[in-house]
């Protein structure tokens, strides 16, 4: 379901595309070979070439290529067996040659599509047009001297993907969703680590608002922006300062905006009056880049089953939820401990122990996948006490906290603390005997037809067996005695 | 001891390898030379101690018979290439302290052959001219004189200063760079051979950018042995050139086997040009003489856009150097001159570092590379860029080198095209072509004018059949007989 804005002269539809910038997941730059690691001391991640010294020439790192076609792959788009470079022309403290190599005219790759899944359920197909490769800035450091600007150079030549959509997008959710598809498929494919925090990955957000069933209305765009979050304000803000202007009987201007997350509003950074004029031309030092199918062929063989399939694989085969499918195939990280977790196992039990308890822990004990302390096998052979009656479902939650706590493993817990499961018919017997005694006007009652009762009593022998006692068992044997 | 630094190089390695000098000796005629020729401005860095230590080594390794191409011979480097520890300005105020932490692949490839730098050569600010009077550090005088006058000569250009030091012998031989003809016509103005390999034969690392898609490296020399010599040690693949190509570098000396019977030589009709000296024509009817003397055969061709190369190379060439030159913007190296803002340091930093020649190339190649501008221009430059290498792939399906003069007109005096920047660029007529096409060419002294000035004739080839064209320009070399030298006024 598309965003509405209800306005005095009646709805308008909301219209959204996206740039999104992608670093490359490379242990070199694009054109140089300078690490790439984030968080390194500033300047420290810089060749000649990135700090374009006098003479220095580019050459291609054939990794960020071949990351590309991947993710074009990914993408089901078409990829370019020619394509060119170009340099796009402008003077910036932190562009170190004056011009950023990139790729205008012949990308990499060409059109593709990618599903995204709405709240509702809803399936929509965003139209990709492009993706191609291009050298990110370095950085200016405007508040670490009171007068000057610093520049740290290691970003300087990094390699990017820039993936444009069409204009498909209707609501800021679906923008998120885009973007969160965007980043599980990268991450998937292993091109992009998809961290926006360090700057991985950003978005330039174009948007337009337009009366349903009208020609496209004129757009702004809104760049760098680096949460889901600045998204769907920056659109939300946005979408509603063009209808407040239309509706005023004004003309939205093209331009580039600036959103301010601290005030949660947008800002006038240029008009296309005042936008640069990019000199884009191919970069007469760097070879067209061209490769045959065959190359194709051999990164197509190598690709990951991405999200799509497999929940469509988890849904039919392992026969769980669309929606538990949705959730665990959202991260790769998520669908493999899965996987791991149900082998040789229910997969639904191992579905639901995952996103409801494991989840659980790790929020509470501040943990990520990447560093829990409770393995795949771990939760695995807690499951397996919990199937084969060692101890109560319960008794597992329980257990589960214990292990996030202490590391330790399952059947370690269960010994330790005596919480096996009591499925012995003469000890439940004699306990319910013993509350049955106790109690007689309860059982009065419930023969009179209080069934509720039956929990009353449940809950006496559990507790008097210290909550061991297989709840299976004690139904069973306690129901018949209370019925006499 | 004879003169040594009257010796060619081919010369000088023998006489190495022979004991009659050492390389220190060599070094040490060609210092005092250097030292008694400031007033022609050649050099902008003297590197002397670089020189003598380097010829101390020189002689240790060929004590231990470890004997490089070049080894021991004096070169004069291009201040175009960077030298790691040693200033290079690229005849700019912008470079100013400019000292790279880096040694070209072409300089590094010459002292891996034994070679030994005496200094770093004046030139054309980043290359651009043909006249040496755009250097941020002066003219470099011709050590030509005429026979008539005493007025001071240019020495062409842009590689002027590798030209006057090779041919007043204060080097051995110089690295020049050829961008539309830097190499060949500044050799033709002072009576030596320069060659400009095929694009992609040298490597460009490492050598300041003035337009990188013709940019090319290339020997100065005083024969064309010489020129074989060193260009087969300056070339090579380079993978850190992208363009560099990955092909075998001949033994381009054995090629030299004096023997051009059946060799095709084309005669290109369009380069009969009007107002072309007359002199300059009757050295072409020579050239073509000498050679069908030799054996070759002589065949008349047709270039057909020949007059349109000069206008697409004056928009493609600043073109990408408007691109290749803004990173001098005071931000990181060379000369800063402080502003009111980011903007306002760029405009002072390049207003002032860049000189007259080089602002009027950067703004010619910003304009044709603008929005509404680039159809017009760049890319109708590049369209007409590709025929003209066409003309030349079709010219050399029935010749195998093609036989012109290097220049329209001998060297001038200071000042006498100053004035009309298009006039200036009238004296790369001839050689434009062939750097649009990628070619190989040498330029060869042939002659002198009536007023005592050397002239040259140039030979292109195909792509990488630079073989060929030494062969063919050796044949040429010999029947000239070319053996005038300037007289020394420079040490008066």
């Amino acid at each position: 379901m598309g965003m509405i804005i209800q306005g005095a002269t009646g709805d308008w539809e909301v219209v959204i595309g996206l740039e999104v910038h992608a670093q490359v997941s490379s242990n070199s730059k694009l054109f140089s070979g300078s690490a790439t690691e984030y968080g390194a001391d500033q300047n420290t991640q810089v060749s000649f070439v990135d700090a374009a010294m006098p003479g220095m020439l580019p050459v291609i790192n054939e990794m960020a290529v071949e990351q590309a076609v991947r993710t074009g792959l990914g993408l089901k788009a078409k990829i370019n067996k020619y394509s060119v470079f170009d340099r796009k022309n402008y003077f910036y403290a932190d562009l170190p040659q004056g011009y950023q190599i990139s790729q205008f005219l012949q990308p990499i790759v060409g059109e593709g599509t990618m599903t995204i899944e709405l709240k509702d359920g809803e399936i929509r197909e965003i139209g990709i047009t492009r993706l191609h490769l291009e050298q990110d800035a370095g950085k200016s450091i405007h508040d670490q001297h009171p007068s000057m600007t610093l520049v740290d150079l290691n970003r300087s030549g990094v390699a990017l993907m820039e993936i444009v959509s069409e204009p498909d997008l209707r609501s800021p959710e679906e923008a998120a969703a885009y973007v969160k598809k965007l980043r599980s498929i990268v991450r998937y494919l292993g091109t992009c680590d998809g961290n926006m925090d360090e700057g991985s990955m950003r978005a330039d957000v174009n948007v337009s608002v337009r009366k349903f069933g009208d020609e496209l209305g004129t757009r702004c765009e809104m760049k760098n922006l680096n949460s889901m979050r600045f998204i769907q304000q920056a659109i939300v803000y946005e979408a509603n300062r063009q209808v407040d202007i239309l509706e005023a009987g004004g003309k939205i201007k093209q331009e580039t905006r600036l959103y301010d997350s601290v005030k949660g509003e947008t800002r006038s950074m240029r008009s296309k009056e005042e936008a640069h004029d990019y000199r884009y031309f191919p970069d007469p030092d760097l070879l067209p880049l061209q490769f045959d199918d065959a190359y194709i062929e051999k990164i197509k063989a190598d690709l990951p089953e991405l999200p799509d399939e497999k929940k469509a694989r988890f849904i039919k085969e392992l026969k769980i939820s669309d929606y538990d499918a949705g959730v665990l195939v959202a991260e790769k990280e998520v669908a493999d401990f899965f996987e791991v977790v149900a082998k040789g196992r229910d997969a639904k039990l191992s579905a639901n122990w995952i996103i409801g308890d494991f989840f659980g822990n790790l929020k509470r004990t501040s943990n990520t996948l990447s560093n829990t302390p409770v393995s795949a096998d771990s939760l695995g052979a807690l499951i397996d006490l919990v199937k084969d009656g060692t101890i109560s479902n319960r008794t597992a939650k329980e257990v589960l906290e214990e292990m996030f706590d202490t590391g330790k493993d399952a059947a370690a817990i269960v010994d330790e603390k005596g919480l096996k499961q009591v499925s012995d018919t003469g000890a439940i017997e004699a306990a319910i005997d013993t509350i049955i005694a106790a109690n007689l006007d309860k059982v009065e009652q419930y023969r009179g037809g209080k069934d509720k009762l039956l929990g009353f009593f449940v809950g006496q022998v559990m507790k008097a067996t210290g909550g061991k006692a297989n709840p299976g068992v004690v139904n069973q044997l306690l129901k018949p005695k209370l019925d006499g | 001891m004879s003169d040594l630094t009257k010796l060619k190089i081919s010369e000088a390695r023998d006489g190495l390898k022979e004991g009659k000098f050492s390389s220190r000796e060599l070094i040490a005629a060609h210092l005092t030379a250097m030292g008694s020729a400031k007033g022609m401005n050649a050099f902008i860095t003297e590197t002397l101690d670089k020189a003598v230590d380097g010829a101390t080594k020189s002689d240790d390794r060929r004590a231990k018979g470890d004997v490089g191409k070049l080894e021991g011979i004096p070169l004069a480097i291009k201040d175009l290439f960077c030298t790691k520890g040693v200033l290079t300005t690229a005849g700019s105020h912008i470079l100013d302290g400019f000292t790279p932490q880096y040694e070209s692949t072409v300089t590094t490839n010459l002292w891996n052959e034994g070679a030994v730098m005496l200094g770093k050569v004046n030139l054309d600010e980043f290359a651009m001219g043909s006249s040496n009077e755009t250097s941020f550090y002066g003219n470099v005088v011709n050590p030509w004189r005429r026979t008539t006058d005493d007025q001071p000569l240019v020495p062409g250009g842009s590689s002027g200063g590798s030209a006057s030091a090779v041919a007043s012998n204060i080097a051995m031989g110089a690295t020049g760079t050829d961008t539309g003809g830097s190499i060949r016509q500044p050799a033709a103005f002072t009576g030596i051979v320069g060659m400009k390999p095929t694009y992609g034969r040298c490597s460009r690392w490492g050598v300041v950018a003035f337009a990188s898609s013709l940019d090319q490296a290339g020997p100065m020399t005083r024969s064309v042995q010489d020129a074989a010599i060193m260009l087969e040690a300056m070339c090579g693949f380079d993978p850190k050139d992208s363009t560099s190509v990955d092909m075998a570098v001949p033994n381009f000396e054995a090629a030299l086997t004096g023997d051009i019977r059946g060799l095709k030589v084309g005669i290109p009709k369009e380069y009969r040009l009007d107002g072309i000296s007359s002199e300059i024509s009757a050295l072409w009817e020579k050239g073509i003489e000498w050679l069908k003397n030799a054996g070759a055969e002589i065949v008349d061709i047709s270039l057909p856009h020949t007059k349109y190369a000069l206008p697409a190379y004056y928009i493609i060439a600043p073109a990408e150097a408007s691109s290749n030159l803004a990173r001098y913007d005071g931000v990181r190296f060379g000369l800063r001159v402080e502003g009111e803002s980011l903007d306002d340091m760029y405009s002072k930093t390049r207003g002032e570092g860049f000189g007259e020649e080089v602002k009027r190339r950067l703004l010619i190649g910003t304009y044709a590379l603008s929005a509404g501008y680039y159809d017009a221009y760049y890319l109708k430059a590049q369209k007409v860029r590709a025929r003209i290498a066409d003309d030349f792939k079709e010219a050399y399906k029935s010749v195998d080198v093609i036989l012109t003069p290097t220049t329209p007109s001998a060297a001038f005096a200071f000042g006498e095209k100053g004035d009309d920047p298009l006039e200036m660029y009238l004296n790369d007529v001839f050689t434009v072509p062939a750097s649009l096409a990628g070619l190989p060419g040498i330029s060869v002294p042939a002659g002198l004018s009536a007023d005592g000035l050397p002239l040259g004739l140039q030979i292109l080839g195909r792509p990488f059949d630079e073989e060929t064209v030494l062969r063919a320009a050796g044949v040429l070399e010999k029947a000239a007989e070319f053996t005038a030298t300037p007289t020394a006024w420079w040490r008066g």
